[in-house]
């Protein structure tokens, strides 16, 4: 007894500060001092509020990518950028500009999202195709869903209650988005934690024979996250409409690699059953930042893109190395 | 055992498939002049697709690679400019191409394997530091190149097209690799990491080999695009990091790792390139061309993967 607690490695002092999603806070932190220290003002509060709100857009991709990841064998879901354009479009061209038509459109969003999403989730599970592969083929299709929709020619307007939503302040200066976004986080954040959903969920993503032998309905469940994923991205899309007020073709590509690397900034495991949504917003939070400190400091292009990219492997040095083969 | 000894039947196979549906839309298809610019228009996805082979079968992924060709590209360009454009110089910037490929190719497998970090996310990281130092390097499209340049890659070389020669040796090259220890030991490393470090396989180096072999591959790909436009594009490698994985996937390479090769790739990427033939010569009203493609190149996927898996 006594040899085995002395062979105990020895706890560290501050366990919490070794975590991702501290160090993805405590980052996001510290970028913003250095943005206020080099251009006054960066870090002012409707700045702040302004660089949240950016960061919602992705932290809700991202929350989708979440799922998925952690329901493992190498989850992933390439697709979002077409959801997220699908869900802008669909919500455009059912709302055409009227408040009466906001329920409908929202209906239809995650009607059709979240099919294309349980279509990925099919491929997936009864296909067996790796979700690399099944999404990014997904991600074709929808591109050329959208070419057929639009002709070429993007239409559709957003209603005058969803950009009041999205962009009017509902108390202290905090646009509607913020207190959406925080309840979509809180809501995953408890089924994800204190619900029988979430343990079957991690239970999927550690060991899935185990999840099957313990009752979880693993095809369903993992179809469910894909689902679940498409729906996310759909919403998002129908937010985006509220905040850019028309439609652009292609509006959800930039958001398919950083919301995967949002999700693994904020310390959820690729490997799937391990990680948390609050880790995804912290990462979300500091990919958002980082892109508008580099933005701010007038650096061109080029240097922004050079700073970014190898910000993102010093991040991955910082917590992202995997076991040694000889462990 | 056919198969499983040579996982690019399958690929062929369907290609052939392709080819003759391609036919039937396009009966001059078969005539030299028009396979020829078919040939010259898929060649660098063709070698693209299969670098990024190379980095898939010891089970790691490179999302750079869109962004070492176009470093690449306006780096030669860049440097037949400064050179002076004579005929040493020409083979200098070739060289110095091959090397910055090669580099940042191993750069990602120091990353990924010596430093242990998620190939996915890594090379997503160094590919947006490569496309910002492609950027730096040319701000905007243009540069030339001396007129002999695209000439000679369009043109013949001892009677036989230059494009032809360049993939015929990168064919050669693959199947001389494949009847080598490292080619197993690619396959061994994608296959089973643990045992292949058990049984003594220098794991670590195998896979920043890998990773070097893709980069020399885009740096060829490069080469050729600036054959092909004679001008330099900082943007112009992004659409191939995807495509590339498609097309190996398509010619049964498992993304897990472990099995397929880079003669399947060449097949994908030719089909991927078929699929646009045909589907832009089947007279298909234009609002319908990309989404029958993108459910023909899903389909073509799933079967991809479900003969890598057998």
């Amino acid at each position: 007894m006594i040899g085995l607690t002395a062979s105990l490695p020895t706890a560290p002092r501050f366990p919490w500060a070794r975590h991702p999603i501290s160090i993805a806070f405590l980052l996001s932190i510290l970028l913003l001092g250095v943005g206020e220290t080099l251009s006054p003002g960066f870090a002012a509060p409707g700045q702040i509020l302004s660089l949240l709100t950016v960061a919602a857009f992705l932290g809700l991709v991202a929350a989708g990518q979440t799922l998925v990841i952690l329901g493992g064998r190498e989850g992933i879901d390439l697709s979002v950028g077409g959801t997220v354009s699908l869900g802008a479009l669909i919500a455009g061209n059912l709302m055409q500009g009227s408040d009466a038509m906001l329920l409908p459109a929202l209906l239809g969003v995650i009607l059709v999202c979240g099919i294309i999403g349980a279509i990925n989730g099919l491929g997936v599970t009864l296909v067996r195709l790796p979700p690399l592969v099944m999404t990014l083929g997904m991600y074709g299709v929808i591109q050329g869903l959208l070419v057929l929709l639009t002709r070429g020619r993007p239409s559709g307007k957003a209603a005058p209650l969803l950009l009041d939503l999205i962009t009017a302040p509902v108390f202290a200066g905090i646009p509607g988005l913020l207190p959406v976004w925080a309840l979509i986080a809180a809501l995953l954040t408890l089924i994800l934690t204190r619900t029988s959903l979430g343990y079957a969920i991690y239970a999927l993503g550690s060991n899935e024979l185990a999840a099957r032998f313990a009752g979880v309905p693993t095809v369903a469940l993992r179809i469910g996250l894909y689902a679940g994923s498409g729906i996310l991205g759909g919403i998002t899309g129908f937010l985006l409409l509220g905040y850019t007020g028309t439609v652009f073709v292609g509006v959800g590509d930039q958001y398919v690699l950083p919301s995967i690397i949002a999700v693994v900034i904020g310390g959820t495991s690729l490997a799937g059953g391990a990680g948390s949504y609050l880790g995804t917003v912290a990462g979300a939070i500091l990919l958002t930042i980082l892109q508008s400190l580099l933005t701010t400091l007038a650096i061109d292009p080029a240097g922004r893109q050079m700073i970014f990219g190898a910000t993102l492997l010093v991040l991955m040095l910082l917590y992202g190395r995997r076991q040694a083969l000889r462990g | 055992m056919i198969l499983y000894r040579r996982p690019w039947v399958a690929a062929l196979a369907v290609t052939l498939l392709l080819l003759l549906a391609n036919l039937a839309v396009q009966p001059s298809l078969f005539k030299p002049a028009i396979m020829l610019s078919n040939l010259s228009s898929w060649l660098p996805l063709i070698l693209v697709a299969m670098g990024q082979t190379y980095v898939v079968l010891s089970g790691d992924i490179d999302l750079s690679i869109g962004a070492i060709i176009s470093l690449v590209n306006v780096s030669v360009v860049s440097l037949i400019g400064a050179f002076g454009g004579g005929d040493g110089a020409l083979l200098l910037a070739i060289v110095c191409g091959f090397a910055i490929g090669i580099g940042a190719g191993a750069i990602n497998g120091v990353f990924v394997a010596a430093l242990r970090l998620q190939p996915i996310v890594t090379t997503f990281g160094t590919g947006i530091l490569f496309a910002g130092l492609a950027l730096a390097i040319m701000p905007d499209a243009g540069g030339t190149v001396p007129d002999r340049v695209f000439e000679t890659y369009a043109g013949p070389l001892l009677g036989v097209p230059v494009i032809l020669w360049i993939l015929s040796l990168a064919v050669l090259f693959v199947i001389a690799l494949g009847r080598t220890r490292f080619g197993l030991r690619a396959l061994a490393v994608g296959g089973d990491a643990q045992a292949a470090f058990q049984t003594g396989l220098p794991v670590t180096r195998v896979r920043i080999l890998n990773y070097g072999l893709a980069g020399g591959f885009a740096a060829l790909a490069a080469l050729c695009l600036i054959g092909e436009t004679a001008t330099g594009d900082p943007l112009l490698g992004g659409s191939y990091t995807l495509s590339s994985i498609s097309a190996l996937v398509l010619g049964g390479t498992a993304l897990s790792g472990g099995t397929g090769g880079a003669i399947g790739s060449l097949f994908g990427a030719m089909s991927l390139g078929i699929i646009n033939n045909v589907i832009f010569f089947a007279r298909l009203p234009f609002e319908l061309q990309s989404l029958i493609q993108g459910i023909i190149v899903l389909a073509a996927l799933a079967v991809g993967t479900l003969v890598a898996r057998r």
